[in-house]
């Protein structure tokens, strides 16, 4: 039983900037996070067309773009990659969902340091102008990938973007570190401190043990890569060699560094690099839990193996970095050792999967949007997951490491995946967010034509891995054996305009049905968690006045005996009911 | 609803599932040694995964449909879950995982732990924007010294890789801009880099290998047959990326002889 500890109060603001912009109210932050993500996503997407024409038809005008170049191209990439890891997949279902949901659902006011919050979001704010303002800068964004591997990102003359754009880039990056680093804090202290009375950790929903494992690994992984960036920084600017050894020549000319290590790079960046994928997932984890046991109207099946398997996850991603690096020139006996702890990490995973299906199994399904995309996660997770046991392999690395496969892989399960644990949220959540209920016909046909053009798009990726299609090329027109899997890059190209086409569904019913929808009753769900027990929208401090007193697990569905089939978690306790 | 989402995962299982079992696309012709190794690792961890994909996507659609909301004649089956499932599970994929990583790691251990045996062919090859050279000892068998104030891209050749002609070693070292060996030959490969990452990746020889700046990574293969092989870079290394492009002919140790002769007699 945690102790409820002292939040600040503050009063509930009456002037728009301190209630709309600079609010210090967990559910306005939660929100301004869910747009940024929105906004950043949008432009993400934006640069995958542009990706996917080029590459098909690398001469083709784009209009008010112009024809792109090979070097534009993997400036697109990169931003891409990096614009939809960092401002995308860590900041709407940790920042975003987890910081409007994570107090209501423990019984908090707010969160433990709600300054500090406020912080953290205009410093992400910050971040992503930085990151924006690398396109508009001479020489435009950096071409090193989201990986930005030295010394190619280390040297202002190795190629067009790697100037000021390239600074601002590795400056954004250190500053979403230290925001990170601030939501950790914030989200680790609350959960340990301000739990409602009654409120166990072991009766806390999934979504809330995920945030808290999320917000660990980001404590962890964030502090990391702030160091490498800035190292990474002092090499460009200060004439620091941490990064870049003696001896190198870049288009005639010598370059004046002595003494460092590209590989040292790497393993800094990966330190970060893996468990920030869980830190991407784990949110959509919490959230797939949530919505299949409330729509199977069943408790979780496993709840105790659900939080033991997400702290395994969260404990091996740790120690399975080097994976990322069996073909780097790392001692090959290394390479074992982290292969051995990444097929261990698929153990938890694995379970995971078993759980979800077992709560499905016996259940009564019913079919709403969030549940939808909740069962797309799982099959998504499935798919995207059974690639990894091939690429933990270093044998098996030899021939897939950087192709197509890989990219098939993490986009399904790290990209997509995330992206339905987010879309199942927004579904769920948005009638407590908005009062309003989101279009029930538009979700569904946005579910339909994003899950199977999902699958169109990611799918034959691994088939060109296999290949030997590598990634990051800007054409294949020079390498004889890839110029015959064209027509497969042109049928991924057709089904991710199509599927693009159809996100617009998507911010359709958000915009519309937030000022159209039907009103929303308290708990449309019927489900059990705390949020569902207090007003739509909440008032400012959560509970209006009082605070929540919690009596049951957080699944409680078709109790044997009781009144109706959801005990929620503040119903007077019983001896039957969990 | 129910029904619908049975229909899709099942299709996407299915597609998902024939372009593979149908090779439609697949691992290139394999053509050195460790190439059949590989590519029974490869297969066998398909032929697993491949199961546990179909079952857990064949049972996702099931189970969706089959406990459909129904009205008040379905009844959910009231549980909390069961440890004896779960234990259970969670041993047999840990001995699955494990144990396929095990089975695969003698194929590493053989591929990266031990050096190329004595009496390999010596090559150096050498990345940079954005090409690849390939160095010859010569008779010699020696390296000559490179030096990086020496290196002239856009001259090709020895200036590319920086060859100082006045050492005494270097006299005889050939630089091509193609690779040459010789079948059934164990090549002992030097891999450099001048600028920036590269890799050097051979799909029909199940070959890749970062080239790192400031490293020299000792890798060797056998190739089995005689042949042209393209080479690519599989390491992000700047804007011409992409036409990083190389070959490899495999000659037997006849032709080879002679090339390398014709090369030599070039340099006199």
């Amino acid at each position: 039983m945690a102790t409820p500890g002292v939040v600040h109060a503050h009063a509930a603001p009456q002037g728009f900037i301190r209630k709309y912009i600079f609010s210090l109210d967990h559910k306005v932050i939660g929100i301004q996070y869910y747009f940024l993500a929105l906004a950043a996503v949008l432009v993400g997407m934006f640069l995958s067309l542009l990706m996917r024409i080029h590459l098909v038809w690398p001469t083709a005008s784009i209009p008010l773009f112009g024809e792109i170049k090979p070097e534009t191209y993997l400036t697109l990439l990169t931003m891409h990659g990096t614009i939809m890891v960092f401002f995308v997949l860590t900041t709407a279902p940790q920042s975003g969902f987890g910081n409007y949901f994570l107090p209501i659902q423990i019984g908090a006011p707010d969160m433990a340091f709600p300054t500090l919050n406020m912080l953290s979001f205009w410093t992400t704010f910050v971040a992503f102008v930085v990151m924006i303002a690398a396109f508009f800068v001479e020489g435009g964004a950096p071409l090193h990938g989201w990986t930005g591997y030295a010394p190619l990102s280390a040297l202002p003359g190795a190629g067009p973007g790697e100037g000021l754009g390239a600074d601002l880039w590795i400056t954004s990056i250190a500053i979403f570190c230290a925001a990170s680093l601030m939501g950790a804090l914030n989200f680790i202290t609350t959960v340990l401190d301000l739990r409602a009375k009654g409120m166990t950790m072991m009766r806390m929903p999934l979504t809330c043990w995920a945030w808290f494992i999320t917000a660990i690994l980001g404590l962890l992984a964030f502090g990391v890569l702030l160091a490498a960036g800035i190292l990474l920084l002092m090499d460009r600017n200060l004439g620091t060699s941490f990064f870049v050894p003696g001896g190198l020549s870049v288009s005639g000319n010598l370059v004046k560094h002595s003494g460092g290590s590209p590989l040292l790079w790497q393993h800094l960046f990966w330190f970060f690099g893996h468990p920030e994928v869980y830190i991407a997932i784990l949110p959509g984890m919490g959230v797939a839990s949530q919505m299949l046991s409330t729509f199977s109207r069943k408790p979780i099946f496993g709840y105790k193996a659900m939080v033991y398997a997400m702290l395994s996850i969260g404990l091996l991603g740790f120690v399975v970095w080097g994976h990322h690096m069996f073909m780097s020139g790392m001692s090959p006996y290394s390479a074992f050792a982290f292969s051995i702890m990444t097929m261990a990490i698929g153990v938890p995973s694995a379970i995971k999967t078993f759980n979800w299906l077992g709560t499905i199994y016996k259940g009564r399904v019913r079919f709403d949007t969030p549940m939808l995309y909740a069962i797309g996660f799982v099959s998504l997770f499935v798919s995207g997951g059974l690639s990894g046991p091939f690429l933990a392999q270093p044998v098996l690395d030899i021939p897939l490491h950087d192709t197509y496969f890989v990219v098939g892989h993490f986009h399904l399960i790290m990209g997509v995946a995330a992206i339905f644990g987010m879309f199942a949220g927004t579904a769920y959540w948005f009638p407590k967010m908005f009062g309003r209920m989101m279009s029930e016909s538009l979700g569904r046909i946005h579910f339909f034509i994003t899950l199977a053009g999902t699958y169109a798009i990611f799918m034959p990726m691994h088939y060109l891995g296999l290949a030997g299609q590598t990634r990051r090329y800007s054409q294949f027109t020079e390498v004889h054996y890839m110029t015959q899997l064209i027509p497969v890059q042109r049928f991924m190209t057709y089904a991710a305009v199509i599927t693009i086409g159809a996100q617009l569904i998507f911010v359709v019913n958000l915009f519309w049905s937030m000022f159209k929808g039907p009103k929303a009753s308290d708990n449309p769900w019927e489900a059990t968690t705390l949020e569902w027990t207090t007003a739509t929208p909440p008032p400012h401090d959560n509970f209006g006045g009082h605070t929540p007193v919690v009596n049951h697990g957080p699944y409680e569905y078709s109790v044997p005996g009781a009144a109706r089939d959801y005990t929620m978690q503040t119903d007077p306790a019983t001896s039957t009911a969990h | 609803m129910g029904l619908a989402l049975l229909v899709l995962i099942w299709l996407i299982t299915f597609f998902s599932t024939y372009f593979f079992v149908a090779k439609t696309w697949w691992l290139p012709a394999g053509a050195s040694t460790a190439a059949p190794w590989i590519d029974h690792q490869f297969t066998l961890t398909f032929i697993i995964m491949g199961i546990v994909f179909v079952a857990a996507q064949v049972s996702l659609g099931w189970f969706v449909w089959k406990y459909r909301d129904r009205g008040p004649a379905s009844k959910v089956d009231y549980s909390h879950g069961n440890t004896k499932m779960e234990v259970l599970w969670t041993a047999l994929t840990a001995v699955l995982f494990v144990g396929l990583n095990l089975m695969g790691s003698h194929v590493w251990a053989s591929e990266r732990f031990e050096p190329a045996k004595a009496g390999a062919v010596q090559v150096e090859a050498t990345g940079l924007q954005f090409a690849w050279y390939f160095r010859y000892p010569g008779p010699d068998g020696k390296y000559g010294h490179t030096k990086p104030e020496l290196i002239d891209a856009s001259a090709g050749g020895d200036a590319a890789v920086g060859l100082d002609t006045s050492d005494g070693s270097a006299k005889d070292d050939i630089v091509s801009g193609t690779m040459y060996l010789p079948v059934n030959r164990e090549v002992d490969l030097s891999l450099r880099a001048q600028d920036v990452i590269h890799s050097l990746f051979i799909p029909n020889m199940r070959f890749k290998q970062d080239a790192v700046p400031g490293l020299i990574i000792h890798m060797h293969f056998t190739p089995t047959q005689t042949g042209d092989y393209e080479i690519a870079c599989a390491e992000l290394c700047g804007l011409g990326h992409y036409k990083m492009h190389g070959m490899l002919k495999v000659l037997s140790q006849e032709d080879f002889d002679k090339w390398i002769a014709s090369k030599e007699a070039e340099k006199q």
